[in-house]
């Protein structure tokens, strides 16, 4: 990190979130770890949407993939949680659907891309609505116990424990996001973004730069499916449902595409909206579509950047002090 | 398929856009080291035919040979490493990226940095640097850190120049490269190309008859998707159907 006020800012706010528990009453540390859940999914799709200009509406295809996985793992054959095997499996089968999903999808852009994308996912929720013998159908798999690290003196069971086990995977996978973005290879996905013509002439092989954005974005994605099952104890085909998919790419948007930072900030007001909202009403959908409609029309930059501005705006008038 | 010496080879290209056909049975070639100028009226199959050899889009028939193979059926990225070089008559450029940026992915584009998913790009220290010679040596230097989308319409043009020159590809394709330049700018770049070394072919469409004359060797013209000359400035100067068809009613004309 070059800049050390930048540096300095992520270290409170990692501090922050370390400390928040002790604060919190239990029931919002929870709700705190589906946030930061939520946070690794967006910011995984920000990885295509804002950096390589690949728009998803079926981005819980990965989501799903992994959550099941671990879901039939834990409760069909381990019957207890084997944490190693489920978290390498989980996150391993998610990258083997983007790979395959991939070989289909990426000659495809836009508009296209985005509803191939929502109907192969459409696809995955299909199978695990029906395959009631391995998947539970729409009842989806129940009893899913968590982690063990009771030797460490690590309690997952308890709300606490597992925020700093969702935490520590978050800081860990927003490191890895940040790298990959600031990498030559994070830099050629902004050329795709910007120019796919252009790469091409240049002599870069743009499919395959995408293919693997497509795939490293999938790790991440089942990274937060994976920490989901465990979250819910439970899995069912709504992981792989469209409106999974769209909160997470309004998250994407109303956060800021392109700043990995923004869909975290996204993660986290939708999911404390709709915690709000749905106190008092059913039809959080109508409420999300609201928020998508404002963003759209007072900040199409994303709240991420909109803060910025108003920083750089308000910089004369502390700079003084 | 015999080998050819030659660096372009195109055998009886046609391309058809439905019913239209912009290009119909077009054939030449280009020796190593020359200077091709592509000239002729407005919808003439020009661009096509750029778009054709740079891979951009498929002919309908015919073959295409560079430096000995054919590479009629290769996709763009694989002819820019053989070692084919474009730039673009509408400024194509990663606009919200910085100059800096810019050049940098040009630098990229050959190497493995691009497959380097942790290693931040700010630590290529050798590209930088080549990129930092390139962008003095155009004078650009000062404006490196300004997104290019920011930058003034002639400087965007510059740019687009620069991107393709940076990359040392041997064979240049440039489709109006002096358009919306200033006159003194028009002709700082004529005499960059002019300097080039002779390891670079170059061809050319440029719409400014002075430019296009005192860069190239040979001019080819093309006439409604047709090849209607093909030879040497004279040559073509002083064909009678190039005079009615396309210079007689120009005024820019030496």
């Amino acid at each position: 990190m070059k800049n050390p006020i930048q540096s300095l800012s992520l270290a409170i706010v990692a501090a922050f979130l370390a400390l928040l528990p002790l604060v919190l009453p239990s029931f919002y540390t929870g709700l705190l770890s589906l946030i930061l859940i939520f946070a690794i999914f967006a910011m995984s799709l920000d990885i295509l949407q804002g950096y390589t200009g690949l728009p998803s509406l079926g981005h819980a295809a990965f989501l799903g993939t992994a959550a099941y996985v671990v879901g039939v793992l834990n409760v069909k054959v381990f019957k207890g949680c084997s944490f190693g095997v489920e978290l390498i499996s989980g996150v391993f089968s998610a990258a083997v659907v983007a790979a395959l999903l991939g070989l289909i999808v990426l000659r495809s852009r836009e508009v296209y891309l985005l509803m191939i994308l929502m109907a192969s996912s459409m696809m995955l929720w299909g199978i695990a609505f029906k395959w009631r013998s391995l998947a539970g159908g729409d009842d989806g798999l129940p009893g899913i116990s968590r982690p063990n690290f009771n030797l460490i003196g690590w309690n997952l069971a308890s709300t606490t424990h597992f925020y700093y086990f969702v935490l520590l995977f978050f800081i860990i996978s927003a490191i890895l996001m940040y790298l990959v973005v600031h990498s030559s290879f994070g830099h050629t996905l902004l050329g795709i973004r910007e120019s796919e013509t252009r790469m091409q002439s240049l002599g870069y092989n743009v499919w395959l730069q995408k293919y693997i954005a497509f795939i490293v974005s999938a790790i991440f994605a089942g990274l937060s499916g994976v920490l989901l099952a465990y979250y819910n104890g439970f899995v069912s085909p709504s992981e792989f449902h469209l409106v999974t998919s769209a909160e997470g790419l309004i998250m994407v948007i109303l956060g800021g595409a392109g700043t990995l930072i923004g869909p975290a900030i996204g993660a986290a007001i939708i999911l404390l909206v709709k915690n709000f909202v749905s106190g008092y009403t059913e039809h959080w959908m109508i409420i999300l579509g609201a928020i998508y409609i404002f963003t759209v029309m007072f900040a199409p930059q994303g709240v991420y950047r909109l803060f910025k501005q108003l920083l750089q705006k308000w910089r004369p008038i502390w700079k003084p002090l | 398929m015999e080998a050819h010496l030659e660096a372009l080879v195109v055998e009886n290209l046609s391309k058809h856009f439905g019913g239209l056909s912009a290009l119909e049975g077009v054939s030449f070639r280009v020796d190593p080291g020359e200077r091709l100028a592509i000239i002729g009226p407005n919808g003439a199959g020009k661009t096509t035919l750029f778009q054709i050899l740079s891979g951009m889009i498929t002919p309908s028939s015919g073959r295409i040979f560079a430096f000995g193979k054919d590479i009629t059926k290769w996709s763009a990225h694989r002819r820019a490493a053989l070692g084919i070089g474009r730039t673009f008559q509408i400024t194509n450029l990663f606009l919200k990226l910085t100059v800096l940026d810019n050049i940098l992915l040009a630098m990229e584009a050959s190497g493995l940095a691009r497959f380097n998913l942790l290693r931040p790009v700010s630590s290529y220290k050798d590209l930088h640097s080549q990129a930092e010679k390139i962008l003095r040596q155009w004078g650009m230097w000062d404006r490196r850190d300004i997104p290019v989308r920011s930058l003034s319409y002639g400087e965007q043009r510059q740019l687009e120049i620069i991107l393709t020159l940076s990359q040392n590809r041997s064979l240049l394709l440039l489709d109006e490269p002096t358009c919306g330049l200033s006159p003194e700018e028009a002709k700082s770049f004529v005499s960059t190309i002019r300097s080039f070394p002779r390891n670079f072919t170059i061809l050319l469409i440029d719409h400014d008859m002075d430019v296009t004359f005192e860069i190239a060797e040979k001019v080819l013209v093309l006439h409604f998707g047709e090849v209607l000359a093909f030879g040497s400035p004279e040559e073509v100067k002083g064909n009678s159907q190039v005079q009615e068809i396309y210079m007689g009613r120009d005024d820019e004309s030496s």
